[in-house]
């Protein structure tokens, strides 16, 4: 189990304990983390899974493909640390990563 | 542009079970037409996810949205079905001679004897972008799709989005704007190489603006925009401009099927499942848009169900003839209708 952590929009943090392979969307689905859609289930064809990467794990997480890039079109006020949270996979790596729901999801 | 036509079977929405029906009522010798608000079939597979891979359509290990939608095409061609793209059902009821009467926005009316709402998620139709305040300018200033060019001639117009319809009313409206500016969030398109050439050409001589950056507000007054706030890497700043288009994708909104004085079900219609037929008998519902205890909204679910109305459907159509259970396989009479006998 990896621990991650989800920041909701008001600031609540939700640490949850991951399984490495799964996605941080699915992490969040199943936690009930309050703004994290999910409308497509995670075929990255909703672009409503968004999240801002911490800046600290920029690097670690990785830009995303051109697929994601292009679904990120459709997403409310996108940043340099802009993920789609379903493309994300747990791994080891990942052990304490943080990232932060955006204000709405488009 | 009013025109009427007469039909066994109308179905509203040709995503896969939509198509599929065509095959099932086919087979029993039922006519179809085909109405969907996309310019072309296949639904949320054709929109939503035209490259990802099924795993779970029964014989395909994989297929891809787009690959199922050619074979449900070539599967339901013997049958000859009438599509009536890009046009939106709004109304549906029952005429006095017992006909129903099925009318598009671009004013046709199609009469038949049944019919199948196949309707999916709903209607596909723009997503708004979240932009504060972008109500206030819909229908004036703002607009999501170019149904006249003459809205925009002399106008300065604001385009956003990376998309193909971005980019092909970028070159389009160029010619009739007073002025035009492409705004995007990066400077990658996902839209057809050519024309993203051209674009970047036409920037480069001077004939249009391209802006990075995202749309963050608008300013104006009673509808009248006057100008874009826009959000770069290096601050914000303000484009003037008194019309926007902004292409943002398709959202499914329930749309005109609330309407019709079907029972409903949260944003589903409530079927029985022997007959998959709604409140109103000759209305039936498959596929994603109906409703019944253990529902799965699953292209499998939604193709059996299709094959179960049709047996209901039969009776309607065809009240006279006795309907009689057979196989494609051994059936020389099923094997005609499909043209391989
Ligand atoms: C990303 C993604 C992945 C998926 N993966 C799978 C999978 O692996 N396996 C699976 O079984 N299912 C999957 N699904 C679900 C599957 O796509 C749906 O179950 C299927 O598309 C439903 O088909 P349908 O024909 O009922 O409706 P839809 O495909 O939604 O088509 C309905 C059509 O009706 C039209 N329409 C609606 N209202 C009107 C109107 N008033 N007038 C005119 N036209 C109208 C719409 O424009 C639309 O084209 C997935 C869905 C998504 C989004
Ligand atoms: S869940 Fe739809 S893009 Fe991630």
């Amino acid at each position: 189990m990896t621990k991650i952590t989800i920041v909701a929009f008001d600031g609540t943090r939700h640490e949850l304990a991951a399984e490495n392979g799964s996605t941080v969307m699915e992490n969040a689905i199943r936690n009930n983390v309050p703004g994290i859609e999910a409308e497509c289930g995670g075929a990255c064809a909703c672009a409503t899974c968004h999240v801002y990467v911490d800046e600290g794990w920029i690097d670690v997480v990785g830009e995303p493909e051109a697929m994601e890039e292009d679904m990120l079109d459709f997403a409310y006020d996108v940043r340099p640390t802009s993920r789609l949270s379903c493309q994300i996979a747990v791994s080891d790596e990942l052990e304490g990563l943080v990232v932060s729901v955006p204000e709405r999801q488009g | 542009m009013s025109e009427t036509v007469e039909t066994d079977v109308v179905i509203i929405g040709a995503g896969p079970v939509g198509l599929f029906a065509v095959f099932e009522l086919g087979l029993f010798d039922m006519k179809c037409h085909l109405v969907d608000i996309l310019d072309r079939p296949g639904g949320q597979c054709a929109e939503l996810y035209p490259e990802k891979p099924i795993y779970d359509i029964p014989a395909y290990p994989e297929i891809s949205g787009l690959d199922l939608v050619e074979r449900l095409k070539e599967q339901i061609e013997p049958f000859d079905p009438q599509f009536h793209l890009a046009r939106m059902v709004t109304r549906l009821e029952k005429g006095e001679d017992g006909w129903f009467e099925v009318e598009t926005d671009a004013g046709e009316c199609l009469r038949c004897k049944v019919v199948v709402v196949a309707a999916g998620g709903g209607s596909f139709q723009p997503k708004r972008p979240p932009i504060p305040g972008i109500e206030a300018y819909e229908g004036t200033s703002v607009f999501y799709a170019v149904r006249q060019m003459e809205t925009f001639r002399d106008e300065d117009v604001l385009v956003v989005g990376g998309g193909d319809s971005a980019l092909d009313w970028t070159l389009n409206l160029q010619p009739v704007a007073r002025s035009l500016t492409l705004v995007h969030r990066r400077p990658e398109f996902r839209a057809a190489p050519d024309n993203v050439n051209k674009m970047y050409a036409m920037h480069e001589r001077g004939v249009i603006g391209f802006q990075v950056g995202q749309v963050a507000g608008l300013k104006g007054e009673g509808g009248q925009l006057t100008a874009a706030t826009i959000k770069t890497a290096d601050g914000t700043m303000d484009l003037p401009c008194t019309r926007m288009l902004p292409f943002f994708g398709l959202t499914m909104k329930l749309g005109p099927v609330a309407d019709w004085g079907l029972n409903l079900h949260e944003n589903t219609v409530v079927v029985d499942t022997e007959r998959f037929e709604t409140s109103t008998p000759g209305v039936f519902a498959i596929g994603d848009i109906n409703w019944y205890p253990g529902k799965l909204k699953l292209i499998l679910s939604g193709f059996h169900e299709a094959a179960l109305m049709t047996q209901a459907a039969k009776r309607i159509v065809h009240p006279d003839e006795r309907v009689v259970f057979q196989y494609t396989t051994s059936s020389t009479k099923l094997q005609k209708k499909l043209g391989v006998r």
